[in-house]
């Protein structure tokens, strides 16, 4: 690859339109990440330590360790929703256009 | 006909519908390269199908529904892993994979190393992992035969268990990506079929009421409320033998497990590598958003029935099937085929609590049929269908027990494809020929890596059989993750990263991952007293290393060699991070080589 293509790169990565995609990706997927994972391990260590706890029935033979379960799928799903929102709203479109820039750039 | 001719009748029609299917793939292939993406054509509907068909393996049809109905409440711990795990794939890894790979996992990594060392690194843990991997699965099958053709003969099951290993390798050469993205399809359809056929069968016999469900499971499994709440197979208290209280070393030890197992369930996912190159199948990295979308709807709603299927094995499967040739009678008596009620000294007869009470001799005719629990499911589906001996019974255990088998040949396809595909474009051509290998070559590779892995597996399997398969499968997460998530993380995010950062990551996760597994409980006694333990070598002692899972150590230390490795040196690559960072995220020349 030519200096001249290595350069479209960097001056792509540079560029304030890319930095802002970059941005909105970061600020979005990395906080929900460190989320769903301390909300996650939180499930975890209570099943391993708050044995007790968890065995508190809610409703009939339901407990709270059920209750935790059942809330981990309904986050689960709920941050996917969130994810793909953001992506389809906010990235697709600039990423979509970066992308044509440096394709042009690059002459394919 | 008999469950065993129905059972053979409906699995043999799988294997032609998917034979044919994959010949007809293979044969529209065009280029050599549809041999690893299958044409990368595919929709994120499909894909997210086929995912769902790659990942729902023998350990979580049968695994996860037997250690449900063994212990209760812990085996649904699996589900919520597995399942959360899509998060980290979903967020970090599949488009940024996507837009800048074309083929394997290390087509990522190596972006912008030094292709020889990192490649060989990255072949080398995709190899491991899926043979950890196909073993769980190839252990599923040996199980299930037994249970649905009858076969108590070891020879046979070795057969069987050969069977399957000929039958992924056939999919894998033949159809290459194109077609065992098909058979996962058929076969992801198949088991949510399967699944809700059971679950609202479940469902019915307790009036769609939850708590009466589960009120009968903990009855039926004689653990009471404890059957309910996390407890009984992680994490428990740890009893010492002699003075009979609780030793808090080894109760440490049991929960620390549990931890363990949830890191490797949550971050395994994103590492697996016949995970990783389905997103590869898909054109764009919207497609690849698609396709983990739809998997997560998919694998959510399946994991989410494991609670019916495990609690409901565990509440109307009759404890007596665990040991051949033994059933209770109408007063709760304990008797044999003939119905005579089974004698021991003075004793007038026994119920299955007594058991313990029975003489050594009397014990060594109590053959148990299941230890591991591997076979629940189709239980379930047999005593759904009307019980053991009708026709109904019959019906349901077959087809279970054929889409059971149709799940395993899905994914040890899925998982020969991956390791394959890696030996021949990371370790083939680009360490040994330097890049210089034409693609008829590559593929030429593949095929053979496909048989020879193939043949391993199939050994393999045929020494550890006697493991829980979602146990398996938890030891190929903790791998997975400990050698190949912390270098696609770094690779994808970090901008120091680098060669050595990359190498020492890989060969440092995997190396502790399989070594703490050597010296764990789960090969060899454990040195520590008191921890539990059912190890592949009884007579061994070496097992200094208290947990059976590895993740807790591993993971954290493939992290820390990749930060290491990537200080200590001075490589840096600027140009190339910001060529893959833009990629990454713009998906900017999607699917062109990389040019060194």
């Amino acid at each position: 690859m030519s200096e001249q293509q290595h350069g479209v790169w960097e001056a792509t990565q540079a560029s304030t339109k890319f930095q802002n995609l970059r941005k909105s990706y970061r600020g979005f997927a990395f906080p929900l990440t460190v989320a769903f994972l301390v909300w996650y391990f939180l499930y975890v260590v209570l099943s391993a330590f708050a044995r007790e706890w968890v065995a508190t029935p809610v409703v009939g033979h339901i407990n709270i360790a059920f209750v935790l379960g059942v809330l981990q799928f309904v986050t689960t799903f709920l941050i996917a929703w969130l994810y793909e929102r953001h992506s389809s709203h906010k990235l697709d479109a600039p990423s979509d256009e970066i992308k044509h820039e440096v394709e042009k750039a690059l002459g394919h | 006909m008999d469950a065993k001719t129905l059972s053979s009748v409906l699995f043999l029609t799988f294997v032609a519908v998917t034979l044919v299917i994959v010949y007809r793939a293979g044969r529209s292939t065009k280029k050599a390269s549809d041999f690893y993406d299958g044409g990368a054509n595919f929709s994120g509907f499909q894909n997210g199908l086929a995912i769902a068909g790659d990942y729902m393996s023998a350990a979580s049809f049968l695994g996860i529904a037997g250690t449900i109905a063994l212990f209760g409440y812990d085996g649904f711990l699996y589900s919520i892993g597995f399942l959360v795990a899509w998060l980290v794939a979903l967020l970090l890894v599949a488009e940024p994979l996507r837009n800048s790979g074309r083929f394997t996992m290390g087509d990522v990594v190596a972006f912008r190393m030094k292709q020889r060392p990192v490649r060989t690194a990255a072949a080398t843990s995709t190899v491991v992992v899926s043979i950890f991997y196909l073993l769980a699965q190839m252990v599923g099958a040996g199980a299930l035969v037994s249970l649905l053709l009858g076969i108590t003969d070891p020879g046979m099951k070795n057969f069987i268990i050969a069977g399957v290993g000929i039958l992924m390798i056939v999919y894998v050469t033949i159809g290459g990506m194109k077609g065992t993205t098909y058979v996962q399809i058929v076969k992801a359809f198949l088991l949510m079929i399967g699944a809700t056929l059971l679950t609202v069968l479940v469902l019915w016999k307790f009036n769609f009421n939850i708590s009466d469900l589960l009120g009968a499971a903990s009855e039926n499994s004689g653990k009471k409320e404890a059957f309910l709440s996390p407890g009984l197979k992680f994490g428990k208290d740890m009893m010492d033998a002699t003075t009979g209280l609780i030793d808090p070393a080894a109760t440490l030890a049991s929960k620390l497990d549990l931890i363990s197992l949830g890191l490797a369930l949550v971050l395994g996912t994103a590492g697996l590598p016949h995970i990783l190159i389905r997103f590869y199948t898909v054109p764009t990295a919207k497609q690849a958003r698609k396709s983990v979308n739809w998997a997560i709807g998919n694998i959510g709603v399946f994991y989410l029935m494991t609670i019916a299927l495990g609690f409901g094995a565990a509440a109307l499967v009759s404890r007596t099937v665990l040991f051949r040739g033994y059933t209770t009678n109408a007063d709760g008596l304990l008797v044999d085929k003939t119905g005579a009620v089974i004698m021991d000294g003075g004793t007038t007869g026994f119920t299955l609590d007594h058991l313990k009470d029975l003489s050594a001799d009397a014990k060594k005719l109590l053959v148990p049929i299941d230890p591991s629990g591997n076979v629940a499911a189709p239980q379930l589906a047999q005593f759904l269908g009307g019980g053991e001996g009708t026709t109904g019974g019959a019906i349901m255990l077959a087809i279970i027990g054929a889409i059971a088998f149709a799940t395993i040949l899905a994914v040890v396809a899925g998982l020969t494809l991956a390791s394959s595909s890696s030996f021949a474009h990371d370790l083939y051509a680009n360490v040994i020929k330097r890049g210089k290998a034409t693609p008829e070559q590559e593929v030429k590779v593949a095929k053979i890596a496909a048989v020879a892995i193939g043949v391993v597996a199939i050994f393999l399997a045929i020494a550890v059989q006697t493991l829980n398969v979602a146990f398996l499968v938890s030891i190929a997460f903790a791998i997975a993750a400990s050698g190949n998530l912390p270098a696609v993380l770094y690779t994808l995010f970090w901008k120091k990263f680098n060669t050595r950062g990359a190498v020492w990551a890989i060969y440092g996760g995997l190396a502790a991952a399989v070594i703490l597994l050597v010296f764990s409980p789960i090969v060899s006694m454990p040195l520590l007293p008191n921890l539990a333990a059912a190890p592949l070598f009884k007579d061994a002692h070496f097992a200094w290393f208290p947990l059976q899972n590895p993740g807790l150590v591993s993971i954290p230390f493939g992290f820390l060699m990749g930060w290491l490795g990537t200080i200590t040196s001075n490589e840096k690559n600027t140009a190339k991070y910001a060529e893959l960072e833009v990629r990454s995220l713009t998906g900017a020349a999607i699917g062109k080589a990389v040019q060194h």
